[in-house]
């Protein structure tokens, strides 16, 4: 009983459990496949057994993946969800892949396209080679560029391999979807597609990734994911005023050196103290990308979506070689290390006796000591620790200022199903309040990061509206 | 008459609180098409428990807004068969809950065991005081489940809850600082106790220098970070005191919003309607199987839905409500005490005393939660000698501090003014050194203590309410005043400066706005004879083998503890035969 409990079968092995059975149970099963289908049977033999005090017999729904079987589309899917094609490519509550998401971009708003195989709305009439050119040079099939919100800049590291592999599944594993694609249309010169032309001789540099022979294998396999369908530096590294990426590999210095994207601040992702990924393990880094959390902090913002969207897919493997080679860059290993948490921290001191006189303590007590508790280390995996956190110590406070205003949730994953969040706290504490508050948890526990003001928090208050949250 | 009929699905769920949510998880892992029908709304932590608003005690406390709304349906009560009912209009003795996480949402988190001989309290009594010992107009009945079969399902519960505690009985090893009085366990609680608070440890060596035996209260609060074998996560409790009639800002409270839904509402096979109340199970021309439900939808569009399988998991009024709505078993009579549907109607009859100290024993009521708090049971079930009390049951006594919130828990000695410039005073002077030991005591089923549908009162949407005939009968009172003397000898150990007792008296009759427990129990209780049980030991009602009745509507009688430990354990307990059993080969279990 236990082992059921705790393991949940995937969709399609069940069901071909259940297709024995009712193939053995003969009459019942035709019937019932009907129904899994959605199709109803209002005089179906089932019902007129059941009238009699006959029982129906039971069995789940067919699976509709067209993937179950087939290890070309299963590579494909796995690949699709490396590269998160899904978020930017389906609306809110939208069919997958049909596109119709707005996103914000410094040039205007671009709305993402049907990437279904349908004939007429989608990319239906695509060839390998249509597809290869969209993901690799940013041309669609009829020759229009596409705009670099799409990170073909980073797909152009993809091998052929896996462009075949993608192509199979969007052809053969994904539903065609009707949907229609509204136009983007930027403001003049952004609207002249023809400049993209020029934009990409300045940044359309990458060919098919290279093996690094002086590098470990894993270190090669994380450095094809992170550059190539992972595109992580498409939010982690900082963009030029022409809104190219500085650098594109380890290489650059800027590479994954952290920016500000849609109001978020997108930490630095290199081997450097804090608020880089100094003092996180290899494997931490991998439980954070499967599961949206480690030990002591959580997914915010928009990388929870890019967890529970993508990287809690990928195997345990590759989110190893990811995290090996994101150790590497930057300072040498082991320059950086953990700071020993101290029992005998000040601050935590200070707050268990009733000590609240610096700014900000007694905001801190009222709205965030329940769950961070009083020593700011919270609690393990469930409340982020606010004690030498490299959310809380980085360099750019948007994303700390958003997530007091806004509050945020971990995503759900499959090994961490727990969306535990924290709530919006916008409607209760003034500017002065969060600036005060996010001042003293910069400079509380260890950590020492500058001051916040109230001007930031207020401008971050009017790019996000987010005025007075429910 | 339905305006809209759906697709079908292999199981409908009647309700979305503890037993719906244990349900869907298992049925879905079994492959089922699973559709859980919710009369309420959605609620989550986040928004719906966010702090600070959570802990609004006017509105949640006091005005009830995670409760069922009364003015839309409710239940009528009377004392005896000769009176006319009248509907519950406010909200007092018991809270029935309302939207998803129902009842579990805003309970304390006590996790209890019943006892082995709980389950076979007939036999018990007859064994060891004779059958003439048990009241004519008592319906004791044995369960049909032994504590040996439940086991590995209470076990199960409690993992899926983080429960934190101190076993007493491991494999039959006693074990010093727990319950030495429970059933054996397999394996201890997955979390340890709550830290105690300073009336729990003044209960606690009063308790031990009397010779009882105190352990602390299992507790479905997390004393620790936890993560249930579904991978849900349970934060560590603060002692915020804002656990019963709130839910838990702090992912602390296990309920089926922070230990089963973070999985099922994701799962394909699986959804939920809410704003969908069903009226009744939809039965096949001859009456032998259900064929499905009909509910009314937000938009008070009346939509059949068929479904192989339909399981009641909405709170015990309700379930027994549907079948009698339904007509599914035989409406009990209790003129003749024959029929099973309505039959053994319970509750649970508490007493308590209030104990103010002086300045040197500061209490600090504020730092509370729901279950913490020092227990003993040597005066429960029947972990003492009955001979020559004359009464049938028992009680839990404990020392629980569930907080110190402004309106509802604040306590004044006897004489303080209720209002005014001298309540203040009182108020000021005793907030901070007040505390409270409390009985959760048994009540017995009895011939004329049932549910049937009211012939006056109707609901909202038309159709007859409940009705219950309940009152304290002399063995309870008996019981209570037994119990009474108990607290009435630990608080004067604890060494107060004053303390008031308040207990029922022989003639007291059931006063239905004082708040008491929302343990109320049986009208569809569980057993092996289907002549005084409405379901078989599988919850599985005798005459309609695809309906299941969860809950605590099976309770042939009341114990003395809080039933949800119960309840989840039975729901895993026919799931497991439904899942092992009745989907390979649907039809009656028993």
């Amino acid at each position: 009983m236990k082992a059921v409990v705790r393991t949940y079968t995937p969709w399609h092995q069940r069901w071909s459990a259940w297709a024995v059975a009712a193939l053995a149970l003969g009459a019942g099963a035709g019937s019932v496949i009907g129904l899994a289908q959605g199709v109803e049977a209002p005089s179906s033999p089932a019902t007129a057994a059941s009238s009699a005090g006959a029982p129906r017999t039971l069995i789940p729904a067919p699976p509709e993946q067209a993937t179950a079987r087939n290890p070309l589309l299963m590579r494909g899917e796995y690949l699709a969800q490396a590269g998160d094609c899904i978020s930017c490519h389906t609306r809110p509550k939208g069919a997958p892949f049909a596109g119709g998401l707005p996103l914000k971009t410094p040039f205007g708003t671009i709305i993402s396209t049907n990437i279904t195989p349908d004939k007429e709305q989608g990319i239906g009439n695509y060839t390998l080679e249509d597809f290869t050119r969209a993901l690799r040079e940013g041309k669609a099939a009829d020759g229009h560029h596409l705009y670099p919100a799409m990170p073909y800049t980073n797909f152009a590291r993809l091998r052929d391999t896996d462009l075949q592999s993608l192509y199979a599944y969007f052809m053969q594993g994904v539903p065609p979807q009707k949907q229609d694609n509204p136009k983007t249309e930027l403001a003049w010169p952004f609207s002249m597609r023809g400049l993209m032309a020029g934009w990409n001789l300045l940044y359309l540099r990458g060919k098919p990734y290279e093996d690094t022979a002086a590098q470990s294998a894993e270190w090669n396999r994380g450095a094809y994911l992170v550059q190539g369908l992972g595109h992580c530096s498409a939010c982690h590294t900082p963009r030029s005023f022409t809104g190219g990426e500085k650098a594109s590999t380890e290489k650059g210095e800027l590479f994954l050196s952290g920016a500000v994207i849609d109001g978020w601040y997108a930490q630095p992702l290199r081997n450097t103290a804090e608020p880089g990924l100094g003092t996180w393990s290899v494997q931490e880094i991998a439980q954070y990308l499967k599961t949206g959390r480690t030990a002591h902090t959580a997914a915010f913002g928009a990388m929870a979506e890019v967890v529970g969207n993508s990287t809690q897919h990928l195997s345990k493997e590759d989110l190893t070689a990811i995290g090996t080679y994101l150790k590497s860059i930057g300072d040498e290993p082991g320059v950086v290390t953990a700071v020993v948490r101290s029992t005998t921290d000040p601050t935590a001191a200070a707050l268990r006796n009733g000590e609240v006189s610096k700014p900000g303590a007694m905001v801190f007590v009222n709205n965030c000591a329940a769950c961070h508790r009083s020593n700011g280390e919270g609690a393990q995996r469930t409340f982020p620790s606010l004690a030498r956190s490299s959310t809380v110590a980085a360099k750019d406070s948007s994303s700390l200022i958003r997530i007091v205003l806004e509050g945020s949730a971990m995503p759900h994953t499959k090994e961490a199903p727990s969306q535990l969040g924290m709530p919006s706290l916008g409607w209760r504490l003034t500017d002065a309040n969060v600036a005060d508050v996010l001042t003293f948890v910069r400079s509380s526990w260890g950590n020492q990061a500058p001051a916040v003001s109230a001007d930031e928090v207020a401008k971050v208050r009017a790019a996000t509206g987010k005025q007075a949250s429910k | 008459m339905a305006t809209q009929r759906k697709l079908a699905v292999d199981a409908v769920l009647v309700g979305f609180g503890w037993t719906g949510a244990i349900m869907g998880m298992e049925l879905t892992a079994a492959g089922l098409k699973v559709l859980a029908l919710e009369r309420g709304e959605m609620r989550d932590t986040i928004p719906d428990f966010s702090y600070p608003r959570n802990t609004d005690e006017l509105s949640l406390g006091i005005r009830g807004k995670l409760f069922q709304n009364l003015a839309r349906e409710t239940v009528t009560v009377r004392h005896s068969l000769a009176e006319t009912a009248v509907p519950y209009r406010q909200l007092g003795s018991f809270l029935p809950g309302n939207s998803v996480g129902g009842a579990g949402v805003h309970w304390n988190g006590q996790h209890w065991r019943p006892l082995p001989d709980d389950l076979r309290i007939r036999s018990r009594y007859e064994e060891r005081y004779g059958k003439k010992y048990i009241p004519a107009d008592m319906q004791l009945q044995d369960w049909g489940v032994s504590y040996a079969d439940l086991e590995p399902h209470f076990d199960q519960f409690e993992k899926i809850c983080g429960t934190s505690g101190k076993a007493g009985n491991i494999r039959g090893q006693i074990q010093a600082g727990g319950n030495p009085f429970e059933g054996a366990r397999v394996n201890d609680f997955p979390l340890p106790p709550l830290a105690s608070v300073n009336s729990a440890i003044l209960f606690e060596k009063a308790a031990r220098d009397l010779g009882y035996h105190p352990f602390p209260q299992a507790a479905s609060n997390a004393s620790r970070a936890y993560t249930n074998p579904h991978g849900a996560q349970l934060g560590p409790c603060n002692f915020c005191g804002f656990c019963e009639r709130y839910g838990c800002y702090n992912y602390s409270k296990a309920s089926p919003q922070t230990t089963l839904l973070p999985t099922l509402l994701h799962r394909p096979n699986f959804e939920l309607r809410t704003q969908s109340q069903v009226i009744r199970v939809n039965m096949s021309p001859d009456g032998k199987r259900a064929t499905g439900v009909t509910y009314i939808d937000a938009q008070g569009i009346e939509v059949e839905q068929p479904a192989d399988l339909v399981i009641l998991c909405a709170y015990q009024f309700h379930n027994v409500r549907l079948l009698l709505l339904s007509n599914i078993g035989k409406k009990y009579d209790p003129t003749t005490g024959k029929g099973v549907v309505g039959r053994n109607y319970a509750y649970q009859l508490n007493a308590g005393a209030t104990l103010f100290f002086n300045k040197d024993q500061p209490m600090n009521p504020f730092v509370g939660a729901g279950s913490s708090g020092t227990v003993i049971d040597d005066f429960d079930g029947d972990n003492f000698d009955h001979a020559g009390l004359g009464f049938v049951g028992g009680a839990s006594i404990g020392c629980i501090n569930t907080g110190g919130r402004p309106i509802q828990q604040m306590a004044t000695p006897a004489g303080t003014p209720n209002w005014g410039a001298g309540w203040k005073r009182a108020i000021k002077d005793n907030y901070l050194y007040t505390a409270s030991v409390g009985s959760q005591g048994s009540v017995m089923s009895y011939r004329d203590n049932y549910l049937d549908l009211d012939p006056t009162y109707k609901d909202a949407n038309g159709l007859p309410l409940l009705r219950m005939t309940f009152d304290w009968k002399p063995n309870d009172i008996a019981m209570t005043q037994f119990i009474g003397t108990k607290i009435q000898g630990i608080a004067k150990a604890m060494g107060p400066r004053d303390f008031k007792m308040s207990v029922r008296k022989p003639g007291d009759h059931y006063d239905l706005r004082v708040y008491q427990s929302t343990h109320n129990t049986g009208g569809a209780p569980m057993g092996a004879d289907p002549a005084t049980s409405a379901v078989n030991p599988y919850l599985q009602t005798w005459d309609v083998p695809n309906v299941f009745v969860m809950g605590a509507s099976a309770f042939p009688q009341n114990f003395g503890y809080n039933p949800t430990g119960m309840v989840g354990a039975l729901a895993y307990w026919s799931a497991n035969h439904i899942r092992n059993r009745y989907l390979k080969s649907p039809g009656a279990l028993a």
